[in-house]
């Protein structure tokens, strides 16, 4: 296939960013095209619906099921309070009556003749959606959502745990080969988005949930580290709903890995500023990837043209993801088109890097990444 | 509308894979049918296209240039076929969008849940969860877990016919309160099939009509002593063409094209092509598919129980070598996958490696090391996929069993699991790391492995994923599809002989003796705990001496003359017994493992 190479992961100082904002059941869209939101508005609204309580009324009143119609005190969709009476035996003459409770408040939704079970639903759970990052409300689909807009800088880590947030960017490493220690989060990174540099460990994560910082991004953690973080091996790289007490961002992978130059270059020249911060990551099926979003309010923006990747050429800037030359970076420097034969003695299609240092080397087109700009 | 199979003589195949659309062209030639031409393009379900014809006429197109057929009239596929235009018959199988995704609810567990999740799994579903009455849940956690999980379809039996309607009236109570929503879109009602006791149906109808598309079949347990999964698989099939299908992105147009057999789901072909071989070749057969994010295992086993020929398909939906490789490490253990490294080794390396491999899926090992791990791994994903088949793949539980006296002295409770790795004949090996494996001696080690065969066992691997599209085919026309099966898509490895039991190292364990066509003599004796290999490309008839305390079927060291079938690797000899016993101490396993890949040459030096 002509893209037998990962499309990078977008590190971008100036794009357009767009984000849907959906609700998970049709309900109400509270703001309209045009208006400015920030991260923390809520942009739209509905109830899903309550959860359901079976209450087993043959079983608790010794009735048989196709009894248990005579005996309620309540009708189908009648409201019922936590505690309140709904079903009671008839007793002898009037003596030794035995009543059924309700377990919670909601409505009478059921009542069954052939299982003797009631079920009750508890009242709706209100769900609201926020705008996660600051901008103008472009597009509204009614009764679904929205969609905000905003200019700014968008950087995607490679893996996340935990959801959105926001919070100021603060720099702790000195650069990013540097590890995020437990001194380096004092308690000035509460509510902020820390910045480190290639790895950080359990300990230090504690620290940083502890002293209140929203987000930490870094470029690699060991995988050790992470299981401690959730308390159990990760299976499938589903992520986003964790609650670990922050939201964590790796942009390169597992094990100490130095951020990208280009990547902690950013985040440093946006030191203060807000930014939005999301860990879901989905691997399987419609990718999506951890983000940092820093939106720029508009005279920041300057006239530079924001670029669509292109493909891979000679020349192209890439990163290595996989042993042995993992995360080294470099400039293609041949594309031959017949397919080689690796150590592995397996047969793909290669490229020649130029590294950095000058250093060349052959690597599976499959194991590189486009460095987007 | 039913297909002549006499008078198709050009085949046109697609399978719309989540990533790849592949198209392959059966031809009718010098009295046999075969697969003359392949073409692939990506599949189109997502944005931007959003119409999974796309990839199809993409593929199709790459068929006709290398073919020089033309198939194509605009988006039309021309039928039937005339010199070299058109085709006889085009069909599909798809498991674009994630496949199909199931709830199954049974009464009892073991029973009639155990059933309707066969049915599912066997129809190529994914069975998120099975709920039954006794299944150790509260009613609302049962409820909830409909709601969270958002099937494709719920499949609900329960009940023998004629028994108890209590329990069965309960689970439609559930699935009505959780008032469930099908995983694409809100513009249709879940589908729910009910194939239970059939005093329940009006039941059923009252509590799920409103609320669900429901659709009534037979009891797929109508006695304890029967399943009756057919109608449920067939009704599942349907519902899937009609509900879920056309719901995703072009398939109106897809089912149009292939108007004339259904489009399956891509491993319920899979399951019908192994069951067509086994029917062919009188033979128990296993077959695996080890993908990205799932691993399937096929099989099909005589039942002594019921004197048929069953099949059961698995799948392990969280088991796979990119995808949820990281699953293989959480469900097999470090150390299980640290026993397949052949060198020295840091378990935190391999562990964030295996990591790297899941956030970066589409890598591939560049290094000698790599492909060692990567293989490794494997071997547990395959291994673990294998013991959840075992688990499925059992007799009927619940049934009384008559015995005679003969049975007296292999007395088998029921439930028990149907395979027997002694009686297995065929193992059929697919997905990137069998199928293209850089030896195909390594493919075969893998499986070995992992799936530990016993006696003698033919090995081979489907090398370019036809199966599919040939399973879909063996519903119009099995002879076509099994020639093709064997002559095109099966790459035949060879044989390996394993036997049973435990010997001290260096012991005598087996005795080989065949001649060869051209009247070689080959004898070869095999110690216990040795590996060996021998190339061997024909078939040859073998008489095979196991030693004392040693089986190969006939019992502990008795003789058998077997028919061994050669391939590409030829003839593997297994002295390490059964079950297979990997030494616990690191520098013994190193030594042993490396031991064994250089007996049979898996690795360069």
């Amino acid at each position: 296939m002509a893209h037998a190479y990962t499309p990078g992961l977008k590190v971008t100082e100036k794009t357009l960013i767009k984000k849907d904002r959906r609700l998970p059941l049709k309900g109400q869209v509270i703001v309209k095209k045009g208006d400015q939101v920030g991260s923390d508005q809520i942009v739209a609204k509905t109830e899903l619906p309550g959860n359901v309580q079976p209450v087993n009324v043959s079983g608790l009143l010794g009735l048989l099921a196709e009894d248990v119609p005579s005996h309620m005190l309540k009708k189908i969709g009648d409201p019922v309070a936590k505690d309140e009476t709904i079903a009671e035996s008839k007793g002898f003459f009037g003596l030794f009556k035995s009543s059924c409770k309700a377990p919670v408040t909601g409505t009478l939704e059921s009542v069954s003749s052939i299982t003797g079970q009631v079920i009750l639903r508890e009242p709706p759970m209100p769900v609201q959606i926020k705008a996660y990052i600051d901008g103008q409300v472009t597009e509204v689909s009614q009764a679904e959502g929205a969609t905000v807009e905003a200019y700014g800088s968008f950087i995607q880590g490679i893996f996340g745990v935990g959801g959105e947030t926001n919070g100021d960017i603060k720099v702790v490493a000195a650069d990013p080969s540097q590890e995020l220690t437990i001194e380096m989060l004092t308690p000035d990174c509460k509510g902020k988005v820390v910045i480190g540099g290639s790895l950080i460990k359990f300990g230090a994560l504690k620290k940083a949930a502890e002293v209140g910082a929203k987000a930490v991004v870094v470029g690699g953690i060991d995988d050790a580290d992470l299981k401690k973080l959730m308390g159990y091996d990760i299976g499938v790289a589903i992520t986003g709903h964790e609650e670990v007490g922050l939201t964590l961002v790796v942009t390169e992978g597992f094990g100490q890995m130095s951020m990208a130059g280009k990547t902690f270059k950013l985040l440093k020249s946006k030191e203060g500023l807000k930014a939005s911060v999301n860990g879901a990551t989905q691997i399987r099926a419609g990718v999506m990837r951890p983000e940092v979003i820093i939106p720029l309010s508009s005279q920041d923006l300057g006239g530079e043209a924001v670029k669509e990747a292109g493909g891979m050429e000679i020349g192209s800037a890439i990163r290595v993801i996989r042993q042995p030359y993992f995360g080294k970076i470099g400039k293609v420097s041949a594309l031959p088109h017949e397919l080689q034969k690796l150590e592995s003695e397996s047969h793909a299609r290669v490229l020649e890097v130029t590294f950095e240092d000058g250093a060349k080397a052959v690597v599976p087109r499959a194991n590189v990444e486009l460095i987007e700009d | 509308m039913a297909v002549d199979p006499n008078k198709l003589k050009v085949i046109l195949v697609t399978d719309c894979g989540s990533t790849t659309t592949k198209a392959i062209l059966i031809e009718y030639q010098n009295g046999e049918y075969r697969q003359t031409t392949r073409g692939e393009a990506p599949t189109t379900v997502e944005k931007p296209f959003e119409d999974v014809t796309k990839g199809v006429l993409n593929s199709v197109r790459e068929v006709e240039e290398l073919s020089g057929r033309k198939i194509l009239n605009g988006d039309d596929i021309i039928t039937p076929a005339d010199g070299l235009t058109g085709v006889d018959i085009y069909m599909s199988t798809s498991s674009a969008g994630g496949g199909l995704q199931m709830m199954v609810a049974g009464v009892v567990k073991s029973m009639t849940g155990e059933s309707a999740a066969r049915a599912a799994l066997g129809a190529g579903a994914i069975v998120m969860d099975v709920l039954a009455s006794n299944d150790g849940r509260l009613p609302h956690q049962r409820i909830e877990r409909i709601r969270h999980l958002r099937p494709d379809m719920i499949l609900l039996s329960g009940g023998i016919d004629g028994g108890t309607i209590t329990h069965v009236a309960e689970m439609a109570e559930l699935i009505a309160a959780a008032d469930p929503k099908p995983r694409f879109g809100t513009s249709y009602r879940l589908p729910v099939i009910y194939a239970g006791n059939k005093d329940a149906r009006e039941i059923i109808t009252k509590t799920l009509e409103a609320k669900t598309a429901l659709l009534i079949k037979d009891n797929l347990r109508p006695v304890l002593e029967r399943e009756n999964l057919t109608p449920a698989r067939d009704a599942i099939h349907d519902v899937f063409m009609e509900h879920v299908m056309a719901h995703a992105p072009g398939y109106k147009k897809l089912m149009a094209m292939a108007h004339e057999v259904p489009i399956m789901p891509t491993p319920g072909a899979v399951g019908l092509m192994i069951q067509s071989l086994a029917k062919a070749e009188h033979i128990a057969a296993v077959g695996v598919d080890i993908g990205g994010a799932t691993t399937d295992v096929f099989s099909v086993f005589f039942d002594k129980g019921t004197g048929n020929d069953v099949f059961n398909r698995t799948v392990s939906a969280n088991l796979g070598m990119s995808y949820s490789i990281s699953n293989v490490l959480a469900e097999a253990g470090i150390a299980n996958i640290m026993r397949w490294v052949p060198f020295e080794m840091d378990e935190a390396e391999v562990r964030n490696r295996i990591r790297n491999k899941m956030i970066r899926p589409t890598t591939i090992p560049q290094t000698q090391e790599e492909l060692q791990i990567e293989q490794a791994i494997s071997r547990e994903a395959l291994r673990l996929a294998f013991v959840q088949h075992k688990s499925m793949a059992v007799g009927l539980k619940g049934v009384q069993q008559e015995r005679t006296i003969s049975d007296a002295f292999e007395q088998t409770g029921s439930g028990e699991t149907l395979i027997n790795m002694m009686d297995l004949k065929i193992l059929i090996g697919s997905g990137g790391v069998l199928s293209h494996a850089p030896r195909r001696v390594q493919s075969a080690l893998m499986m070995i492995d992992a799936f530990q065969p016993e006696g003698i066992t033919t090995m081979a691997v489907d090398s370019i994923f036809m199966a599919p599209h040939l399973g879909v085919l063996s519903t119009v026309h099995a002879k076509a599809a099994n020639e093709v099966f064997l002559k095109d898509c099966l790459v035949r490895l060879g044989s390996c002989i394993c036997p049973t039991g435990h010997g001290k190292e260096g012991q005598p364990c087996l005795t080989v003796r065949f001649a060869k066509a051209d009247g070689t003599k080959v004898e070869e004796n095999i110690k216990a705990g040795e590996m060996k290999h021998l190339a061997l490309e024909e078939n040859v008839k073998a008489m095979v001496v196991p030693a004392k305390g040693f089986d190969i079927g006939a019992g502990k060291g008795k003789e058998m003359e077997v028919a061994l079938e050669g391939g590409t690797v030829g003839l593997i000899i297994d002295g390490r017994g059964r079950p297979l016993i990997i030494p616990e101490d690191k520098k013994e396993r190193i030594r042993k493992l490396s031991e064994w890949n250089q007996a049979l040459g898996v690795y360069p030096k």
